[in-house]
């Protein structure tokens, strides 16, 4: 099924919403302005979520990372005076950092092109249409199920609990 | 609509989309249309309230007055401060509107009027509220002032503490309703919610409040300590636009308890098809009378101090909520409502017949799971508030003050 002209626009549209923001992100110098650039950045993937016809993560993605952890960020940029005056890069760094990038980049599109193509391919294409709303409730019974994934579920949820308690130990004052 | 443009020859993509914009347009004018009215309305109840009159010199019981308003507000004009970050200045306004009108889309008005019954609608409106955080963040860090990013961080430190207890009551319709379309969380009342968990609606509907910043919760803007907050370097239009905004969202939380708990569009038969009107005029009845609450509460109460604010939202509604969400969640699984057994109850007659005809027959279907659910909540809340009871107690023998009846009191300061 070849995509209407529409979803290739909204498709292009996010695109530019993902990648403007994330050079925004890592040209600023100032980190106010970075943590909003990656707003927008996150803002096109929560897009993205909704073109491949998943909107419990779109929500969830505009909740938690846009809602909570840029707020989070942007709560301890502006605790500390000192990093919101900075006009130049803090560090020098860059060089290796755009090592990584390249090479994470290969390695990803690797991956991608090497699961669509070959015997078997893993990227199956799907027409969205075809793809039921009952997603959701999967999501909710795979987590549950005894067979599925209850084990790493649980593990995950100690995990987190564990270093909620931790904070709480750190951040306590000696009594 | 669609379909009548792609009739007369249109391009089918093309009506379709006009037709989406057009309805998103007349959706988002109703929530800026309202506001107009709902300024009057409240500055006219705050009126009787406090033995004024409130406006009257425009108009027909002063109902131009927020014209007479929006023209000031045109004609004032337009300062960005100096060291203000431009740009972020200018968006933060455009972003606190356009969250709160956001949360329009989901609402269903009656069974067939709503934006887009999102199968996630209640997991929307919780990632939209959240944009509203963020407006208020960028306006009080980009206008430079030491107020204003006062306001900001008791605005975002509120905000965030009180979206905990706002999720886990919201969870309790979705889990009773077993679905988190708004649609169908309405269609799941044939008891409204709110008898049957009045515990949740309470927790909902006060920390709803917190986040839109009403009083007894508007520390945000508290006049008298940190000037207006976040908003204060605004003039013209654009502090109009935080200033409708925050009614918009006043009104939105009364839609949504409403919705959530109160029935919706449902009651007297209406919202059925053949009823549309009727459903949306419901809606909006409930509605208005939950924000004759609201500003009721505005009118009567002091304003709270920010930690008591916290200890209140911390140490009493977050674990009172982690327990009703415990109770409702192990005592609603034996009771899911079986409405094809109700309605084979209702044809044989008898008096499940009747009360059937009367109240329909979802009321059967869901009134054992209402009525234990019910007893669970009435038990909880008064144990919460025994709780409360002893806390206060304890307090006061602390420090030395014995709890004297209100009358007494003022008959001794008197003396």
């Amino acid at each position: 099924m070849q995509p209407e002209f529409g979803q290739w626009f909204i498709f292009g549209l996010f695109t530019v919403f993902i990648i403007g923001g994330g050079i925004g992100t890592v040209t600023s110098s100032n980190l106010f302005h970075a943590a909003l650039w990656l707003i927008i950045s996150l803002f096109g993937v929560a897009g993205f979520f909704v073109l491949l016809a998943a909107p419990f993560l779109a929500a969830i993605q505009v909740l938690v990372y846009i809602g909570a952890i840029v707020v989070l960020i942007i709560f301890a940029i502006m605790l500390t005076r000192r990093l919101m005056g900075l006009r130049e890069a803090p560090n020098s760094q860059w060089a290796y950092g755009l090592v990584g990038a390249i090479v994470t980049f290969a390695v990803l599109a690797l991956g991608l092109v090497l699961a669509s193509t070959g015997e078997s391919p893993l990227l199956v294409s799907q027409p969205i249409s075809e793809i039921t709303g009952e997603s959701i409730r999967d999501l909710g019974i795979a987590l549950v199920d005894v067979n599925q994934y209850v084990l790493p579920f649980i593990v995950a949820s100690l995990l987190l609990e564990a270093a909620m308690v931790g904070a709480i130990v750190i951040a306590r004052e000696d009594e | 609509m669609a379909e009548f443009l792609i009739n007369s020859g249109w391009n089918p993509n093309l009506a379709q989309i006009v037709a989406s914009t057009l309805g998103a347009v007349v959706l988002a004018s109703f929530g800026l249309v309202w506001v107009i009215f709902s300024i009057w309305l409240e500055r006219k109840f705050a009126g009787r309230v406090q033995d004024r009159i409130g406006p009257n010199r425009t108009g027909p019981y002063g109902l131009f007055q927020t014209f007479a308003d929006i023209g000031k507000l045109l004609t004032k004009e337009d300062i960005t401060p100096k060291g203000a970050d431009k740009h972020v200045y200018n968006f933060a306004p455009i972003l606190a509107v356009a969250g709160i009108i956001a949360i329009f889309a989901v609402i269903p008005f009656n069974h067939a009027w709503v934006g887009a019954d999102l199968n996630v609608g209640v997991l929307y409106f919780v990632a939209v509220g959240s944009l509203a955080t963020l407006a208020i963040l960028l306006a009080g860090w980009s206008s430079n002032n030491k107020y204003a990013l006062l306001g900001a961080f008791r605005a975002i430190a509120a905000l965030i503490s009180y979206e905990v207890p706002m999720i886990l009551s919201l969870a309790v319709p979705v889990l009773l309703a077993g679905s988190m379309s708004m649609q169908d969380i309405v269609k799941g009342q044939s008891i409204a919610y709110v008898f049957v968990v009045p515990v949740s609606a309470l927790i909902f509907f006060v920390s709803q409040l917190a986040e839109v910043g009403r009083s007894p919760f508007d520390l945000i803007e508290a006049e008298s300590e940190i000037i207006a907050g976040f908003n204060i370097e605004y003039s013209g239009m654009k502090f109009a636009m935080f200033y409708a905004g925050e009614f918009i969202h006043a009104f939105v939380i009364c839609i949504l308890t409403a919705v959530l708990f109160l029935g919706g569009w449902r009651g007297l038969g209406a919202g059925e098809p053949g009823y549309e009107l009727f459903g949306f005029l419901m809606l909006m009845a409930k509605s208005v009378a939950v924000y004759a609450f609201v500003m009721l509460l505005r009118n009567t109460l002091p304003r709270i101090r920010i930690d008591h604010m916290m200890a209140f939202n911390w140490k009493f509604l977050v674990p009172l909520a982690l327990v009703n969400l415990l109770v409702v969640t192990f005592l609603a699984r034996p009771f899911v409502p079986d409405y094809a057994a109700a309605e084979a109850l209702v044809a044989e007659g008898g008096l499940a017949g009747l009360v059937g005809t009367i109240f329909g027959a979802g009321f059967i279907a869901e009134l054992p799971r209402a009525v234990v659910l019910l007893v669970a909540n009435v038990i909880l809340f008064i144990v919460a508030t025994q709780l409360l009871h002893r806390y206060g107690e304890a307090q006061r023998s602390k420090l030395g003050v014995q709890a004297v009846p209100p009358m007494r009191a003022t008959a001794m300061a008197s003396d």
